[in-house]
């Protein structure tokens, strides 16, 4: 097997003509869709002022780009940033605080749909089913602004029913204010994930499960196969590809932590354990105007998350799964 | 859990299920943890709709409860006579409102000519639209790009770098190459030229997913925290997300003293009130988003 890299199969095809024999001159083509070509232009126009010009953009990152001199105005200066980025003293903290709530996310938001998904399915009462469905699925659509401020008063010190609670099971008097500590950051930031992200995530392992050809647990139960070997012989090996996809996806994200969760949850008092290169970004590009500098750890993120993308496609391949490219 | 029964075969018969002590026990402690699990999702908007009706003294006397012993309205009240409010409810529905209409535009008229295979340059435009879902230059970048615009502190930075979710429009280019052609080579045959058979036939055939992706949009907009909090600077301009996180977890004194306040507001009602507020359109539209959004997200997962 070739073991080359990720990316042939989408390059190979050239973009030029799609499957026509007949090849129109370029004048001919535009005169003949010009009703097509104009209804493209504004989503193009769209495209090209908000994706692609601030990818150009990110040369402000070779730069020291100052707003009045701008994009060609600004002196060079090489790699200074990124320089200054990995010799700093936040890197190593960003890194830490970033891959530690990525690793979080994987061992349980990202496992927690396959889970509640198998659950569902081993429902026998379809009203049931449909309404816990109906139900799990609201979070998702709640901005992270209301999970913050839900979390707010559920866990604040003062009147927050966490605290209350622990107070009445515990006999302590001492108000604990979760909110502000710096060790409950990582716990609070997950759960919020766990709750805001679950029942959504079922939707795409559901509909692998309603895939599955039910001669195959048939089969399996002629074999006297039990509840739980069908689970293991019949159900797993069929979400596989799913899971392997979803995963590639997740690899992506995997230094995107999720800038408005965590901005929203980040406080004078927990910054150590909170701040990621996405709220680093913000607050020292827009809150300090050190556009360069910030670009420059956007685009470490940025190329580390294609890295991350392609590889773990790469990888998925290797281990012989569909993959994503 | 008495409501299970073995004669009832539930409606799809593609798990087996057997009948032994093990598995009648797994079916027992799955549903006791699935409706644990339905519990801990609407508890807690439940506890904020009732606090948000309850006074100052039960709030701070009672840890949860999904119903007040009595019923005020006093922060509702408050909250709807500061200028303040109004004016951020008023900017945040007129925004969504708009927005959603530019960007349902924008995403089906750019995604009708990527559906037509025989469209030169159509794989190149969608190849570039992919690569976007993969890279991005970032914020900073798009922050400038905004501001060389002359658009800081303009609601159209809330809408316009926005405007087209490639997922979205992936997705119903796909609907659109499922449409069946034969129709719109009948109205082109009538003298029909391609403007008008997407205005004429193809939108009108579309009515289904243009109201999805239209709330779908809303609930973006309504929902974006990060755009209103990088490009708008003027607390005239506030967005109903921002004002929830000025009064929720910031300083509630500092925020509400930039409502002009006119009576002691109560502190801990105005919380969960205007949580109440900011929630409740979409939870008034969620049976109808849930509707369609399974099967939108089906397709944009399995496709491309």
């Amino acid at each position: 097997m070739a073991t080359d890299l990720a990316t042939p199969p989408k390059a190979a095809p050239k973009a030029k003509k799609p499957k026509r024999a007949d090849k129109v001159p370029l004048g001919t083509a535009v005169l003949r869709y010009r009703w097509l070509y104009l209804m493209l232009l504004p989503g193009v126009a769209y495209f090209v002022i908000f994706k692609y010009l601030p990818m150009y953009g990110v040369t402000i990152a070779f730069q020291d780009y100052l707003p009045f001199l701008g994009y060609s105005g600004s002196p060079w200066v090489g790699l200074k940033h990124f320089e200054q980025l990995f010799s700093g003293p936040d890197f190593a903290r960003l890194l830490a605080n970033t891959l530690i709530l990525a690793a979080l996310h994987i061992m349980f938001v990202f496992t927690a749909p396959v889970i509640v998904a198998l659950m569902l399915n081993e429902l026998r009462v379809n009203i049931l089913k449909r309404s816990i469905q109906s139900l799990i699925y609201i979070p998702h659509f709640l901005s992270w602004t209301i999970v913050a401020a839900l979390t707010y008063v559920l866990f604040a010190a003062d009147f927050g029913v966490i605290a209350a609670w622990m107070r009445d099971l515990l006999g302590d008097t001492n108000k604990v204010d979760y909110m502000a500590q710096e060790q409950w950051f990582r716990e609070i930031v997950i759960l919020q994930q766990l709750w805001k992200m679950t029942g959504w995530g079922t939707i795409i392992y559901l509909a692998a499960l309603a895939g599955v050809d039910p001669n195959l647990y048939e089969a399996a139960r002629m074999d006297g196969a039990s509840r739980f070997r069908q689970l293991w012989h019949v159900t797993l090996p069929a979400i596989r590809p799913t899971v392997v996809v979803m995963a590639i996806l997740a690899s992506g994200n995997l230094l995107d932590s999720g800038f408005e969760q965590i901005w929203l949850m980040t406080t004078s008092l927990n910054r150590e354990v909170a701040e990621v290169f996405d709220t680093y970004v913000y607050y020292a590009g827009v809150q300090n105007g050190n556009f360069s500098y910030s670009t420059a750890v956007g685009l470490f993120k940025g190329v580390a998350g294609v890295i991350l993308i392609f590889g773990s496609n790469w990888l998925a391949k290797r281990m012989g799964q569909r993959g994503l490219f | 859990m008495t409501t299970m029964t073995e004669t009832e075969p539930g409606k799809q018969a593609a798990v087996n299920h057997n009948n032994s002590v093990g598995s009648r026990v797994f079916d027992v402690l799955n549903v006791v943890a699935l409706v644990g699990l339905a519990l801990i999702t609407v508890l807690p908007l439940i506890y904020v709709l009732a606090a948000s009706f309850a006074t100052e003294p039960e709030i701070a006397s009672r840890p949860f409860f999904l119903w007040p012993e009595k019923i005020v309205t006093e922060a509702y009240e408050y909250i709807f006579a500061t200028p303040t409010f109004i004016r951020s409810l008023l900017t945040t529905v007129i925004v969504t409102a708009v927005g959603m209409v530019v960007q349902v535009m924008l995403t089906f008229t750019m995604a009708y000519p990527l559906a037509k295979r025989y469209l030169p340059g159509r794989t190149l435009v969608l190849n570039l639209v992919i690569f976007t879902m993969v890279f991005s230059g970032g914020m900073i970048p798009t922050y400038l790009v905004v501001r060389d615009l002359g658009m800081l502190d303009s609601y159209w930075a809330l809408i316009l770098p926005l405007a087209i979710n490639p997922f979205y429009l992936i997705i119903v280019k796909s609907f659109f190459q499922e449409l069946p052609q034969a129709l719109e080579e009948a109205a082109r045959i009538d003298g029909c030229n391609e403007m008008g058979v997407f205005f004429k036939i193809v939108l009108p055939l579309s009515k289904p997913i243009i109201a999805t992706f239209s709330l779908f949009y809303a609930v973006a907009i309504w929902n974006d925290y990060m755009s209103p909090l990088l490009y708008i600077t003027d607390p005239d301009k506030w967005t109903l997300q921002i004002l929830v996180r000025q009064l929720v977890a910031t300083d509630p004194a500092a925020a509400l003293s930039q409502m002009d306040r006119t009576w002691v507001p109560p502190e801990q009602g105005v919380k969960f009130a205007i949580i109440v507020i900011a929630t409740l359109p979409i939870l008034f539209f969620y049976p109808f988003l849930q509707k369609h959004f399974a099967k939108g997200v089906l397709i944009g997962g399995v496709k491309e």
